[in-house]
Formats: structure tokens, C-alpha cells, sequence
């Protein structure tokens, strides 16, 4: 589903985010991107959310070389994608039910159908009943939250998350992996950047672990 | 189809909530278009009035034929069948008589034209052509004057022609005035547009991220440059309609003053049809010139 072959990005500064890294992932895992900070994890969260392209090397997902996509088609590859940041994105000036019909607008939903999913994805990341809250009035848990049912809105088949725990008590982190749990076990792919100890203790996924932007475990 | 029809719409409905959700700074655009629209379109109508004026005022238009003295019946007779072939326009023949007779009932003339030993009258005729174009009346005015018998012929060509003139040079201020401000019009959305871009700068990164395509993303801005061309245009039509009605009471009254008796043209509702859609159509080119310049820079 998703496979990258000798992938290197270099910034134009010259430092190297990533060197050669390759490794497939197939539909249906759910895989761990691991390693110190800085080491390229958030790099190559960027470059398979098509957010910037790899210096050489290729990513196809789904078949498709998404390092040689025209900038027209890249809106049409994201809506494959279930995009979690690692500083969310969510939009402050409309209540978290707007927040979350934003993605359905931009596929040409009509509203009412866009609400009803909007409320059923809510429910899914339990955040039903503070739909006519306004992001502020969220805490860090329940905003992130608020970002993953934004994502899976649309149900794409791959999830991407960059550091979702990154700002979090241990409490809510274990609320959110519980949430990727339940999208792996119905088929979601999920690629999460992460160097969470008790997720990987408690889910014992398959982890791709970066050092100094190389592949030193996981390839497969 | 339905998708995109949702769309638009949804994107006219943005539009408008970003209008109506700074009412302040939207009064403020939709007064600065306005006048920047109504400016030449009030010099339009005032130049559509004054040809209107112009034409509706006899004597301008007209050619007279005066024949010599010693002009006869038979020769009269020639300068009708001529008329009548060179199918120059309307033609109207007074005599001597006549032309005495009404010099006679003029005011304060009767004595003066009794007093008079003979008729010193000639003959004439009054065309009227159907081509008013100044070097049309010229052509003919010459054509006449190559007739037998014809002693003068009168065609008040340098009132006609400067007139005219005026008239042109007036038209071409108002274009010039227009262009420029439609120009101000265009940098003025394009600059409200650049401060909404500004404002809606994390819709716009987020939209992007997840799957927005350009034109999704342009879409409320298009519409909003073109909904408030469209409104300042009607605001635009609300001053010239409103000032034309103030100056239409006035400006009888001294065409009254000079004898003649006119109504003064306003808007027409064509012309406010005009006027939105001129303000729609600048906006959208200043919102569109705005969207590729600034939407580039975010995400």
C-alpha cells in the first residue's frame, strides 16, 4: 500500500532530514515511526502526506509515485489520507462540529449529510457532546481528539499522525491510542510518528526506527 | 453537477458571512467603490442628457435654403424635385408671404415689417436631414449651395460642431474617468481581499492539507470581490439615481427660464444592471489578481 525506496531529503540549508530510507508497509498495518528528535520522523510524516517532495528516491501509495505527482492531483491524493499534526490545525474560529465537516466540504458534501457524519465521527473519538464547543474551550487531550475525528471523516483508508501524543498526560495518550486500536482493528492503515514508551508497550505494533534520518530497524 | 452547484453555493454563503461579519470595514469598501462608480456614471448621464437636450432643440439640425430674390415659381419647383431626389431628409417650403406673416406676428416686429416698402423676404426652404452627423450637414449644405437660385444657404455648422466637439471630449473624460476608477476599484478589492487571505490564513493552510484544490480554495474569495463590486455598484446607482432626482426639479426650472420645456433622464434600470454587473465583473478581477498573488505564499 505504501513503499518507499531509497528516499533521501536533503534541505536546501544541506542538512540531510533522511538518507536512503526504504521500507514497505502493506494495507492494513499499523506502524510505529520511532527515534529521537530529529531524527526524521516529522520529515517523513511530510513527505508521505505529500506536504514536500523527496530529494531523490521514490514514495508510491496505492500504486502511485507520489514524488512525481503533478501539484494539481496532490489535493486528490490527500483525500486518501487521514492527516493528524502534531499542533493539530484545528481552526479556532468555528465550534468543533464546523471543525470536523471541514474536510466534507471540500469533497462537495451537502450539508446535512456532512453534519451527520461529522457527529458520527465525534462519536467515535467521544466528543458528541461537546460538538457545539469551540476548540479553545477543549483541553490538550480532547483537541487532539477533536484533530483525529477531523481526520477520519472522510474514512481514508491510511492514517497519518505526526507525535499525537506529544503534549499529553499519559492518561489521555492511552485515550488516543485506545482510538487508533479501534481504527486498525476495522482495516485503517495507520503510520504514527511517535516515541511514546507506553504505546509501543501496550500495542506492540511494528516499529520503523530512525536514527539521524536512516532506517536502523523495521525495514522489512 | 449537484456537488458543484453545492459548492458554489456554499462558497456565495461564505462569502457573504465574511461580508456580514465585519459590517464596518464592508460599509467602508462598498462607499469607496461606490463613488469610484457613481463618479463616472453620473458624467455619462449628464452627457446623455445634455445630447438629448441638444437634439431635442430645434434649429440646430436644420438647413436653411434661402433662394435670391428674384427667384420665380419655376425655379422653386427645380429645388423641390432636387430635394426630393437627393432624399436628403424632411423638407419644408416657405414663401415670402409666409415667412412675413410670421416676422409680422412677432412681437414688437408688426410695425417694423409694415413700415417696410416691399417684402424683403426671399423665399426658402427648411431641411431637415436624416443624417445629423456634422460632416453630413456640411456635404449638404454645400450640395444646396451649388443650386440655381440659391442665394444662401445657412446651416449653423460651428455651434453644431462645437457642441459636438464638446460632447466628444466629454465622453472621452468619462472613459478616461471610468478606467481609472475601475482601476481603483480593482486595487481596492485587491487589497480587501489580500486582508481577508490574511485573516482566513489557517483555513486556508488547513484546507490545503487536507485535500482542498486551488479553485476551492479561491472560490469564497471570487465571490466575495464580485459581491461587493456588485453591492458598491448598486450603492454607485443609488447615488446617481438619488442626485438626479434632487437636480431634475432645478434644472427643469431653468430650461423653463430659457423657453424650452425638458425632462431630465435619469438611471435607467438597464443602466443600474449595468453598473452591478461592471462592479461584479472588477471585483472578481481584483479578488482573482489578489488570490494568485497572496495564496501562494501560504502552505
Amino acid at each position: 500500500m505504501i513503499s518507499a525506496s531509497a528516499v533521501t531529503k536533503r534541505y536546501p540549508e544541506g542538512r540531510e532530514a533522511l538518507k536512503g530510507v526504504s521500507f514497505e508497509i502493506s494495507a492494513g498495518e499499523m506502524v510505529f515511526v520511532t527515534g529521537h528528535s530529529g531524527a526524521g520522523k516529522s520529515t517523513l510524516f511530510r513527505l508521505l502526506a505529500a506536504i514536500e517532495r523527496p530529494t531523490s528516491g521514490t514514495i508510491t501509495v496505492n500504486g502511485q509515485n507520489i514524488a512525481a505527482l503533478r501539484r494539481s492531483a496532490i489535493p486528490y491524493l490527500r483525500r486518501n489520507f487521514g492527516l493528524v499534526f502534531q499542533d493539530q490545525k484545528l481552526l479556532f474560529d468555528r465550534n468543533v462540529l464546523e471543525n470536523v465537516m471541514l474536510p466534507l466540504a471540500i469533497v462537495g458534501l451537502p450539508a446535512k449529510e456532512a453534519r451527520r457524519r461529522a457527529r458520527a465521527a465525534l462519536d467515535k473519538v467521544g466528543l458528541l457532546d461537546r460538538e457545539k464547543a469551540h476548540p479553545v474551550a477543549l483541553s490538550g487531550g480532547e483537541q487532539q481528539r477533536l484533530a483525529i475525528a477531523r481526520a477520519v471523516v472522510n474514512r481514508p483508508t491510511i492514517l497519518l499522525a505526526d507525535e499525537p501524543t506529544a503534549n499529553l498526560d499519559a492518561e489521555s495518550a492511552a485515550a488516543i491510542l485506545d482510538i487508533f486500536l479501534a481504527f486498525h482493528q476495522v482495516g485503517v492503515t495507520l503510520v504514527i510518528a511517535t516515541h511514546d514508551p507506553l504505546w509501543m508497550a501496550r500495542s506492540s505494533p511494528r516499529m520503523l526506527e530512525l536514527e539521524h534520518g536512516r532506517l536502523v530497524g523495521g525495514a522489512a | 453537477m449537484r456537488t458543484w452547484l453545492a459548492q458554489h453555493f456554499a462558497a456565495i454563503r461564505g462569502a457573504t458571512r465574511r461580508l456580514v461579519a465585519s459590517p464596518l470595514g464592508t460599509l467602508l469598501s462598498l462607499m469607496v467603490i461606490g463613488i469610484a462608480l457613481a463618479l463616472p456614471c453620473a458624467g455619462w448621464v449628464v452627457l446623455d442628457n445634455m445630447s438629448a437636450i441638444a437634439g431635442s432643440t430645434s434649429g440646430i439640425q436644420q438647413i436653411s435654403v434661402f433662394m435670391t430674390l428674384d427667384a420665380g415659381r419655376k425655379d422653386v419647383s427645380e429645388i423641390e424635385s432636387r430635394l426630393r431626389q437627393a432624399s436628403a431628409g424632411e423638407w419644408r417650403f416657405v414663401s415670402r408671404d409666409e415667412a412675413l406673416k410670421r416676422l409680422q406676428s412677432s412681437e414688437g416686429m408688426s410695425e417694423i415689417v409694415a413700415s417696410l416698402p416691399r417684402n424683403p423676404l426671399p423665399d426658402a426652404f427648411v431641411v431637415e436631414p436624416d443624417d445629423t452627423h456634422p460632416k453630413a450637414l456640411e456635404r449638404l449644405a454645400k450640395t444646396f449651395a451649388e443650386w440655381p437660385k440659391v442665394a444662401h444657404v445657412q446651416l449653423d455648422s460651428a455651434w453644431v460642431k462645437r457642441f459636438d466637439a464638446f460632447l466628444r471630449i466629454g465622453k472621452l473624460a468619462v472613459v478616461m474617468l471610468a478606467a481609472l476608477f475601475a482601476t481603483a476599484l480593482v486595487s481596492v478589492t485587491f487589497n480587501t481581499i489580500r486582508l481577508q487571505i490574511l485573516a482566513h490564513a489557517a483555513e486556508i493552510e488547513v484546507s490545503k492539507l487536507i485535500g482542498a484544490t486551488n479553485a476551492f480554495i479561491r472560490r469564497p474569495f471570487q465571490y466575495y470581490g464580485a459581491l461587493q463590486g456588485a453591492l458598491g455598484g448598486l450603492f454607485a446607482a443609488l447615488l446617481v439615481v438619488g442626485s438626479g432626482w434632487l437636480l431634475a426639479e432645478p434644472v427643469g426650472e431653468l430650461i423653463t427660464l430659457y423657453g424650452g420645456s425638458y425632462a431630465v433622464r435619469g438611471l435607467s434600470t438597464t443602466g443600474v444592471g449595468v453598473l452591478a454587473a461592471a462592479g461584479a465583473a472588477l471585483g472578481w478581477v481584483g479578488a482573482q489578481l489578489s488570490v494568485s498573488i497572496h495564496l501562494r505564499r501560504i502552505g
